[in-house]
């Protein structure tokens, strides 16, 4: 068959909504944008342990450790499902985490921001995980089988996840004047960074329309932006904590939110390397991976031990 | 030591075991070796937090001055902080981690293990939940000093290295304090000697497989059961009690 008749079964199959599994013929330019975007999604939840892992050992109450250490288990869990994932596209998880380590690959720019207070771990859940949530849903129905199987998992824990988070503010806002100023300040500053994490504007995004007619995306950032800030607003409220927005106001004819500018200089800033802890995170990451060396050498060399005995 | 006194700080010393240990483990999520153990270690911490919290509540219950899980977590120092240890030595590289969970781990199975008989219920019930966590922790920590033993060179060498430094701290697994002798006197807790033959044996095997050599019994170190501790408890609770030290009786 031609490439052209190829191609065309292929979109054919994608617009009457038949998921692309591994083995089925996909242009080129398709398995390399999925492979880059899962992968990035991948390193997205290891690099996101560190933030929150940080709070690990001083989260303030038992209860509140063991939930924070198993939402941070489960983003090692997305990990794996993710690797796992764009493997089936035949790009090895060795190969994913080289590009990771050596700063070849990105992640989600909102992991190189600090989690300087109890609060962050409120915010980060609330605002950080309910906007991967929107993207997420939408995954669930991504074109590509195993990348939309792995998100319907992913999207039940992450549920778990936010609520986590919202609960850890509605406790602080509850409290004395101190905690409640704690939540305002985590707010203030997650709420833009947050914003940011739906991409460039529809505009300025290059690769956007492709992915939509691939079906890999299918609601645009702007869209999904726009979603995230109608439903966070009352949330904010509930809480009595002000969105750090002077522009924020209910549009009656739009039904929508009308809200300010990002900064998108700092966006652009931050994913070019100059965020507040672009190079902690990598460090810690590239820290981790080199004293496992020995491990990993171990554990292989003792495999193969037991596999020679076993043939002798 | 009356047996209720006796219970409370047998409660609190089971309690501070798991928790410490626990903290410990967290420490490696987001830093393991590779994504698989960053897992492995964040349940085996898990299941540790967890039974820490069931003894701190039961403790708080024996002593019946209302003190929650929380207020005993969080608001004793160090010096009443009562686990042995070999659960409270930092973490060290990951044969280290591995080698002291795997020596903790023999004993702990065999004291949960015989717990399931406790004439004290609370304790025979939550043995009960712990024997099947604990079983797993013992097949992991087994399994990977197996691996460092029978690995490469350099894996042999830090996983005997880490015994060696850490077998002074594993004679106080089996010296009773005064609550351990009331209780086991009572017959609510086994006598450390026979846990100890249990402990020791499995020691001997799985060290057999690993092809690493049992340190000789020398020195031991001792106090954490009385709430002497290392250097390096009072960092790590420190850590941990950061936020209930600094705004004191608030809610979380």
């Amino acid at each position: 068959m031609s490439e052209n008749k190829e191609e065309a079964l292929f979109q054919a199959k994608v617009d009457a909504e038949q998921k692309i599994e591994p083995k089925d013929w996909m242009p080129d330019a398709y398995r390399k944008t999925l492979v880059r975007q899962i992968s990035q999604h991948a390193h997205s939840e290891i690099v996101g342990m560190l933030p929150e892992g940080n709070w690990i050992t001083r989260a303030p109450s038992l209860r509140r450790k063991t939930i924070l250490l198993a939402k941070v288990q489960d983003e090692a869990g997305h990990g794996l499902y993710l690797y796992s994932a764009a493997e089936t596209l035949g790009t090895g998880r060795d190969e994913m985490v080289d590009q990771l380590l050596s700063g070849k690959a990105k992640y989600s720019s909102i992991f190189n921001y600090p989690t300087l207070t109890w609060a962050d771990i409120g915010a980060v859940g609330w605002l950080v995980d309910g906007a991967a949530i929107m993207n997420q849903v939408m995954l669930c129905r991504t074109s590509y089988g195993p990348y939309a199987r792995a998100m319907v998992r992913i999207c039940k824990e992450e549920s778990f996840h936010q609520r986590q988070g919202y609960d850890i503010l509605v406790t602080l806002c509850k409290g004395t004047p101190e905690q409640k100023a704690m939540a305002q300040d985590a707010l203030d500053r997650w709420w833009w960074p947050s914003l940011m994490m739906f991409g460039p504007s529809d505009k300025d995004s290059p690769h956007s329309a492709q992915s939509m007619k691939w079906k890999i995306k299918r609601q645009s950032n702007d869209e999904l932006r726009q979603t995230f800030i109608d439903r966070t607003v009352s949330q904010a409220e509930f809480l009595g904590l002000k969105i750090p927005d002077d522009k924020l106001k209910w549009n009656e004819e739009t039904q929508h939110y009308d809200w300010g500018e990002i900064d998108w200089a700092e966006f652009f800033d931050v994913i070019k390397g100059n965020g507040p802890c672009n190079k902690e995170r990598l460090t810690a990451r590239q820290k981790a991976h080199a004293d496992g060396a020995w491990v990993r050498e171990a554990a292989m060399a003792h495999a193969e031990k037991k596999m020679k005995q076993k043939a002798a | 030591m009356t047996n209720k006194e006796a219970l409370f700080r047998y409660a609190v010393r089971m309690g501070d075991n798991s928790l410490v240990l626990g903290h410990r483990l967290s420490e490696w999520c987001g830093h393991g070796p590779q994504l698989e153990e960053d897992i492995a270690q964040a349940n085996i911490a898990l299941d540790l937090i967890g039974q820490a919290r069931n003894y701190l509540t039961y403790a708080g219950e024996v002593e019946g001055k209302g003190r929650s899980e929380d207020d005993l977590a969080y608001l004793r120092t160090d010096r009443e902080y009562l686990n042995v240890q070999l659960v409270e030595l930092h973490k060290g590289d990951y044969a280290y981690t591995i080698a002291r969970s795997f020596l903790f781990d023999a004993f702990h199975l065999a004291l949960q293990q015989a717990l399931t008989t406790s004439t004290d219920e609370r304790l025979s019930a939550i043995a009960e939940k712990a024997v099947k966590e604990v079983t797993y922790h013992l097949r992991h920590s087994s399994e990977w000093l197996i691996r460092f033993g029978d690995g490469t060179d350099e894996s042999h060498e830090r996983a005997q290295n880490a015994l060696d430094d850490l077998w002074r701290y594993t004679g106080e697994l089996f010296v009773p304090d005064e609550a351990e002798e009331v209780l086991a006197k009572a017959g609510v807790v086994p006598d450390l000697a026979d846990i100890r033959a249990e402990w020791s044996a499995t020691v001997d095997r799985v060290l057999k497989e690993a092809t690493l050599k049992r340190p000789e019994d020398g020195w031991m170190a001792r106090g954490g059961k009385k709430g002497i501790h290392t250097e390096h408890l009072g960092p790590m609770l420190a850590e941990m009690q950061t936020l209930q030290r600094t705004y004191p009786g608030v809610e979380w």
